[in-house]
């Protein structure tokens, strides 16, 4: 499923609930639902800054991921030229349950998508999903701060996948 | 008067004591009646953040804005004379509310954190050496904290904590033991933010005295529920914020004894805290202009004015009543949901109720207790070292102001007991 179509799902499964009392029941549940965040990446380098409650948000993936987790940046080093994948892997978790669920549906929008498809997400899916005040108003939580990092992380991947490229046709040539 | 949109929304509740009387009141506060997040009624219940305003102070700022505007000190024209007089004649009201011996003594600032960071750079500077001491406590706000800290790194001097026992209330017993000849200062608050202690600090202020250790109260939670006198208090500053006390943002005060104010260097230079300026050297003015740099937030100053004059119009023994009788309805509802556990339990407390729930994180119930109307504050409330002290990273922190009801309150127990549920 596209981002786009996981976007329109999501849209018609909230409109689909009138009461804000099932709304948040739904949130919460989409967060329990959440695969366990890998113990190893609970550091604080991992932790998006909240004033309310604490966020994780691991990035990696085959090939991708960093000195301590991957052994290089690009993985090249260790001969795996070929294996690094075209998408992001996130991991994230929160301690908060409500935003623990809202990170659930950002990990259905953003997760194992290539750093085009991530940047390409028109960002008003907040205000159809009718989520404007936990990730827009509230900066508090850290939601907003994650959002960023997602994007961060897709340029920054997005840089390293184009020079790669741009290096293996050099070296065709 | 109309008393049935006051709390429309809520089932009818026992007529309590003061009901009428809160009930006037909060029809000069006609930002509490409203309905948020679609249809449901505001409960307002995060007064220790800020206040909100009766309409005769938004009045006093509006008409001054209207009417008489104009820099004080400087001009002699009619305009200049009657912004000088109003601004003034704010003076000798936070004087008065304060009992402050003198005029002079009240210097205007932006509020609390600037009174304490014109105390920590214009008196600490003069006053701290390497080697000396500062004492905080452990329920200070960063505003206290975080002044006196950068006080010490810079004079490569000691900051020392008074500790808080489980129930919420300092322990001093443990100042006599703190003090030595080294220390210079003492930093507390009267009132905790986080816990709504109320703290002795007449008792500090007594240890201090006769040991020459300058004396620095936060008042900040304590004017708009405390009689304050400091010359009863014998404390050397004494620093609050108008925005807790139904007046504007932007806008606070610093009293300080003279004695210690009139050696005391500069804080900022500019305008109106000089006497003369020449490219050989400048001489001050005197007390309180020589603090006061810059032009002042004037309509502040006016609307804190008109809510000294408000506030000080109210039955205290009334509002007072009122409040302890909140506070133990909210202390008695909440204690009956299962898991929840009250942070600071001092037998001296103002309206401020601090929570915790046993696997519930405090951000969820704010949430979702705001999605019911019922405005609370969660997370660490300034005070990290509190929160570590009692081993939680946020609380949830209900607070009253003297507009809040008791179906107010119960607006809060059902709201907590409904985020709970749907949490666990």
């Amino acid at each position: 499923m596209t981002s786009a179509e996981t976007i329109r799902k999501l849209v018609d499964e909230f409109a689909s609930i009138p009461d804000w009392e099932d709304r948040y029941a739904h949130i919460i549940a989409l967060g329990r639902a959440l695969p366990a965040y890998p113990e190893e990446y609970r550091k604080d380098k991992y932790k998006v800054s909240g004033c309310q409650s604490q966020v994780w948000l691991y990035a990696g993936g085959k090939g991708r991921g960093d000195q301590d987790t991957q052994g290089t940046v690009d993985g090249e080093a260790n001969g795996h030229k070929d294996v690094v994948s075209e998408v992001i892997h996130f991991e994230a978790d929160s301690d908060a349950a409500i935003v623990k669920g809202l990170i659930a549906i950002l990990m259905k929008i953003y997760n194992d998508r290539t750093p085009q498809e991530i940047l390409g997400v028109p960002p008003d899916f907040i205000q159809k999903l009718g989520l404007d005040q936990h990730l827009t108003v509230n900066r508090t939580n850290g939601l907003a701060s994650m959002m960023k990092q997602i994007h961060l992380y897709a340029i920054a991947y997005g840089r390293i996948d184009e020079e790669r490229k741009r290096a293996r046709e050099l070296k065709s040539q | 008067m109309n008393t049935s949109n006051v709390d429309a929304g809520f089932a009818p509740v026992a007529v309590a004591d003061n009901a009428l009387y809160v009930s006037a009141l909060r029809n000069e506060f006609p930002i509490l009646n409203q309905r948020v997040h679609g249809n449901v009624p505001l409960v307002y219940l995060d007064n220790a953040a800020t206040t909100q305003r009766p309409i005769p102070v938004i009045n006093a700022t509006t008409d001054y804005l209207l009417h008489s505007h104009s820099n004080v000190h400087r001009g002699g024209h009619a305009l200049a004379m009657e912004a000088t007089r109003l601004f003034e004649l704010t003076r000798s009201r936070i004087q008065a509310f304060l009992n402050a011996p003198l005029p002079e003594e009240i210097i205007y600032t932006r509020g609390t954190t600037e009174s304490v960071n014109l105390v920590a750079s214009a008196w600490g500077d003069d006053n701290v050496k390497s080697g000396d001491e500062v004492i905080v406590s452990e329920m200070d706000h960063h505003a206290v904290i975080v002044p006196m800290q950068m006080l010490c790194q810079r004079k490569g001097a000691t900051l020392r904590v008074l500790p808080v026992l489980d129930n919420g209330t300092l322990d001093l017993d443990a100042l006599p033991d703190l003090i030595n000849n080294r220390t210079k200062l003492i930093a507390v608050n009267h009132v905790s933010n986080a816990l709504g202690t109320i703290n002795d600090v007449k008792s500090i202020c007594a240890l201090a005295r006769p040991r020459g250790i300058t004396t620095l109260i936060d008042g900040a939670q304590a004017v708009a529920h405390l009689k304050v006198d400091v010359q009863d208090i014998d404390c050397d500053f004494y620093v609050f914020s108008a925005h807790k006390l139904y007046g504007p943002t932007g806008v606070g005060a610093l009293y300080g004894r003279a004695e210690i104010m009139s050696s005391m260097s500069p804080y900022q230079g500019g305008g109106s805290m000089i006497a003369s300026v020449s490219f050989e050297g400048t001489t001050y003015n005197d007390l309180p202009y020589r603090f006061e740099a810059g032009t002042q937030n004037i309509e502040g100053a006016v609307g804190l004015g008109a809510a000294l004059e408000w506030f000080g119009g109210l039955d205290h023994s009334a509002v007072a009543k009122h409040e302890q009788s909140l506070l133990r309805r909210a202390t008695e509802g909440l204690s009956a949901i299962k898991g929840l556990r009250i942070i600071g339990n001092a037998p001296n407390k103002i309206g401020i109720i601090s929570f915790v729930v046993d696997g519930i994180h405090a951000s969820d119930i704010g949430v979702l207790c705001d999605e019911q109307g019922v405005a609370l504050r969660v997370g660490h409330h300034c005070t990290m070292p509190l929160m570590k002290r009692f081993g939680v990273g946020s609380t949830a922190r209900a607070s009253a102001g003297v507009y809040t009801t008791h179906s107010e309150i119960d607006a809060l127990v059902t709201s907590v007991g409904k985020a709970v549920r749907m949490l666990s």
